[in-house]
């Protein structure tokens, strides 16, 4: 029970990173009706921003933790914000009228473009920080065994649900939040009445590049390391969870996040660690053949 | 449209020089923004593990100023070449004499690649490549079955590639089968591999397809990786057997062919055997594919590729339509992947990553998915490039990536690409207003 306890812990806080990056699979694929591949790879660079800003900042003398993380969020939102807008320029807005295919294959063309970027620019090897937030609550203990909730996690968790919260009322309160649910009914309508079609597609890139630096970030200060490849893997598990939670759904993507991050905690916990992998790839087929419009998505029309 | 607004005189006002500048500036401050933290400052873990970085302000400088040159030249080039869409009429003798030269490279190139063995003899390294691109095209051939004519976007192809190199190299490691054996029985364990893949994703389409053919090539590479009483794991399958003619080694003992030929005994004997090898499997792909078309299934399998509802409405068993492009297509792959594992000796799952799924197709896309001497030329190209980058091995795939994103964006339909259906009207046929209630149809 209390390694249960401890494993749900661990998976919550998992399922925060994957949702966050569920996010933007979802948000892309609401409007365009594309895969985003290359968004797993905008959060590698978001990571990697992060790192850069945190080593600066810090030999800088910046000694003020709270504020030194502040910082570094903003510039990496900021920096892989503008990825994901430069993404969208050159790989997709030429391709919006291509054939159906196109988006897709650019895409991949510009995963292993940014993946090889980093690698060509920042070298193959892993690269660790010191763990950066330290100490912990232990909840409880029983039997020797220890229930500990640490402070990154917490961070983690509550930094999403502000994220979530911010997200959730711009699309449904704001001037651009209108236009982007307008632009996923009927583009051409929306432009009709006057949205600026490019620049909600633009703008939905940009916020999607965010939530995934957000999410880089929690990534290097949760496993306090970050590598070029990293992108791959956790973008197929996010897109996993933004197909399980219903793709084109926001609280969907969030939702499929945490069952992602728990299904791949519970399952390294109980099964097998190296099994993982194919686990959480294994749900992504099982849910697209039983449920393919999710948890909490709506059903597509079929159309001629 | 485009072509007719831009053919109007003067509609369209050529850019003048303080728009590109303009253009181009915004576009190295991008660049600078972009590359100021990734290029500027380089991270490196020291050797007690602490992470130092030091600052390439000069690698900086030199990106954003290219970036600036670039966007000047691509802003004079578009001009040069005007608007996207402009039909350009090609002259009647171009056209002719382009269309014979189009008849006649195929059955150049075939006799060429027949004959390099025979130029070539000496040159090692032009056979290996020679059998490289070879292998390519054939993996190119077989997905094409699956991509260019029904369809489907397969991004786990290389998980047949792996089943059948597997499937060879435990069978003959294991139960000492011979190559001639293994070959079918890797195709055939292949083709149920696809069948296995086919049936779940039988209902999805598109981008779906393909993010679950992505997966489903991952779980097999994970599979292999971590099943390792089995395949090894990590390790790989050493040892496996080379193949021999058809029962008589290449070796030079007093059994091998060169001593029963009474000539002498050449390492490069089984090179070219092994060139001659992969040509046969290429070709038999080719043919197979080029006879299916011709059969009731390759037309329903182009049908499939331009409208699925249509094609159910006209009683094509989709079911069975999409089962057997994965079938066929999983096939070919296996059967290359037994010719990989023979010719290495050696393999071991870093060969059959999703790099290599990506290759793959990016070689059909290349080559126009669907036209067989597209992607024979791409195949070429592609590997033939790649060889060009072997002394810059950390930029090939950066550069790979670029080729596919500019590709896309400049030829989406491939180079040579064209995919019009084997079947069509032609002549356009009047159709009685009886038939027809809006008039002539």
């Amino acid at each position: 029970m209390d390694y249960f306890a401890q494993q749900l812990i661990n998976g919550i806080a998992l399922g925060s990173i994957y949702g966050l990056i569920a996010i933007g699979y979802t948000m892309v694929y609401g409007i365009v009706g594309m895969i985003n591949f290359a968004h797993g790879d905008i959060f590698m660079i978001g990571g990697f921003t992060a790192l850069i800003a945190f080593l600066i900042l810090v030999s800088f003398g910046l000694t003020a933790v709270p504020l030194i993380l502040l910082i570094v969020l903003l510039v990496a939102m900021a920096l892989t914000a503008l990825y994901g807008w430069t993404v969208e320029r050159i790989a997709y807005r030429p391709l919006r009228h291509s054939f159906r295919l196109a988006p897709m294959l650019s895409a991949i063309g510009m995963s292993f473009v940014l993946t090889n970027f980093s690698q060509v620019a920042q070298g193959a090897r892993v690269k660790p920080v010191p763990p950066i937030i330290t100490g912990g609550y232990t909840l409880y203990e029983a039997d020797g065994f220890v229930v500990r909730l640490s402070n990154v996690q917490i961070i983690v968790v509550l930094t999403t649900i502000v994220l979530l919260a911010l997200f959730t009322w711009l699309v449904a309160r704001t001037r651009l939040g209108r236009d982007m649910r307008a632009c996923e009914q009927d583009q051409t309508m929306a432009s009709l009445l006057g949205v600026d079609v490019d620049r909600t597609i633009s703008m939905t890139f940009v916020i999607g590049a965010a939530l995934a630096a957000v999410a880089g970030m929690m990534y290097l200060l949760y496993y306090g390391q970050v590598d070029f490849f990293m992108g791959f893997v956790a973008g197929i598990k996010a897109f996993t969870a933004a197909v399980l939670g219903g793709i084109g759904s926001l609280p969907g993507a969030m939702l499929g996040g945490l069952l992602i991050g728990l299904i791949e905690t519970m399952w390294s916990a109980y099964f097998s660690v190296e099994y993982k992998d194919v686990a959480a790839f294994s749900i992504l087929i099982v849910v697209l053949i039983f449920m393919p419009t999710g948890l909490l998505g709506r059903p597509e029309v079929e159309k001629v | 449209m485009a072509g007719l607004s831009a053919s109007a005189p003067g509609s369209l006002a050529a850019p003048g020089a303080a728009f590109i500048f303009k253009k181009a500036l915004v576009s190295a401050l991008v660049a600078l923004v972009l590359f100021s933290l990734m290029i500027g400052v380089r991270t490196e873990a020291g050797s007690d593990g602490q992470l130092t970085y030091w600052t390439r302000f000069g690698d900086l400088a030199i990106m954003v100023a290219t970036v600036f040159g670039g966007s000047i030249v691509v802003e004079l080039l578009r001009q040069w070449w005007g608007p996207v869409g402009t039909i350009r009429i090609v002259p009647p003798s171009v056209q002719g004499g382009l269309a014979v030269a189009r008849r006649g490279i195929a059955p150049v190139l075939l006799v060429f690649t027949f004959l390099v063995p025979v130029i070539f003899y000496n040159e090692r390294y032009i056979l290996d490549l020679g059998i490289l691109v070879l292998t390519y095209v054939m993996l190119g051939w077989g997905l094409n079955v699956v991509v260019g004519l029904a369809g489907l976007l397969d991004l786990g192809y290389v998980a047949f590639y792996a089943v059948g190199a597997y499937s060879y190299a435990l069978l003959a490691t294991n139960f000492g089968f011979s190559f001639w054996i293994c070959l079918p029985l890797a195709g055939i364990l292949a083709a149920f591999c696809g069948v296995l893949l086919g049936f779940p994703v039988l209902r999805l389409r598109g981008d779906y397809l393909a993010i679950v053919t992505l997966a489903f090539g991952e779980i097999i590479r994970l599979v292999i990786i971590n099943w390792q009483s089995l395949t090894g794991g990590p390790n790989g399958v050493t040892g496996i057997p080379r193949p021999s003619f058809f029962g008589i080694p290449l070796t030079p003992g007093d059994d091998g062919l060169a001593a029963r030929l009474g000539i002498e005994f050449s390492t490069t004997h089984r090179i070219v055997f092994l060139f001659y090898l992969i040509l046969a499997l290429a070709l038999l792909t080719n043919w197979v594919t080029i006879r299916l078309r011709r059969l009731p299934i390759g037309r329903a399998w182009e049908a499939l590729r331009e409208d699925e509802v249509a094609c159910r409405a006209l009683g094509i068993n989709t079911t069975t339509t999409k089962l057997t492009a994965f079938a066929t297509g999983a096939m070919f792959g296996g059967l290359a992947g037994a010719f990989f594992a023979t010719r290495q000796g050696f393999i071991s799952p870093e060969s059959f990553t999703f790099h290599e799924s990506a290759l793959v197709l990016a070689i059909v896309v290349l080559g126009g998915m669907g036209s067989q001497l597209g992607v024979a030329l791409a195949a070429l190209v592609m590997i033939g490039g790649f060889e060009l980058f072997r002394g810059l091995e950390q930029f090939r795939m950066l550069v790979f990536g670029l080729a596919m994103v500019l590709l896309m964006i400049w030829r989406p339909r491939g180079l040579i690409g064209h995919r019009a259906p084997t079947v069509f009207l032609h002549h356009s046929q009047a159709i009685s207003s009886d038939l027809v209630k809006e008039g002539h149809g």
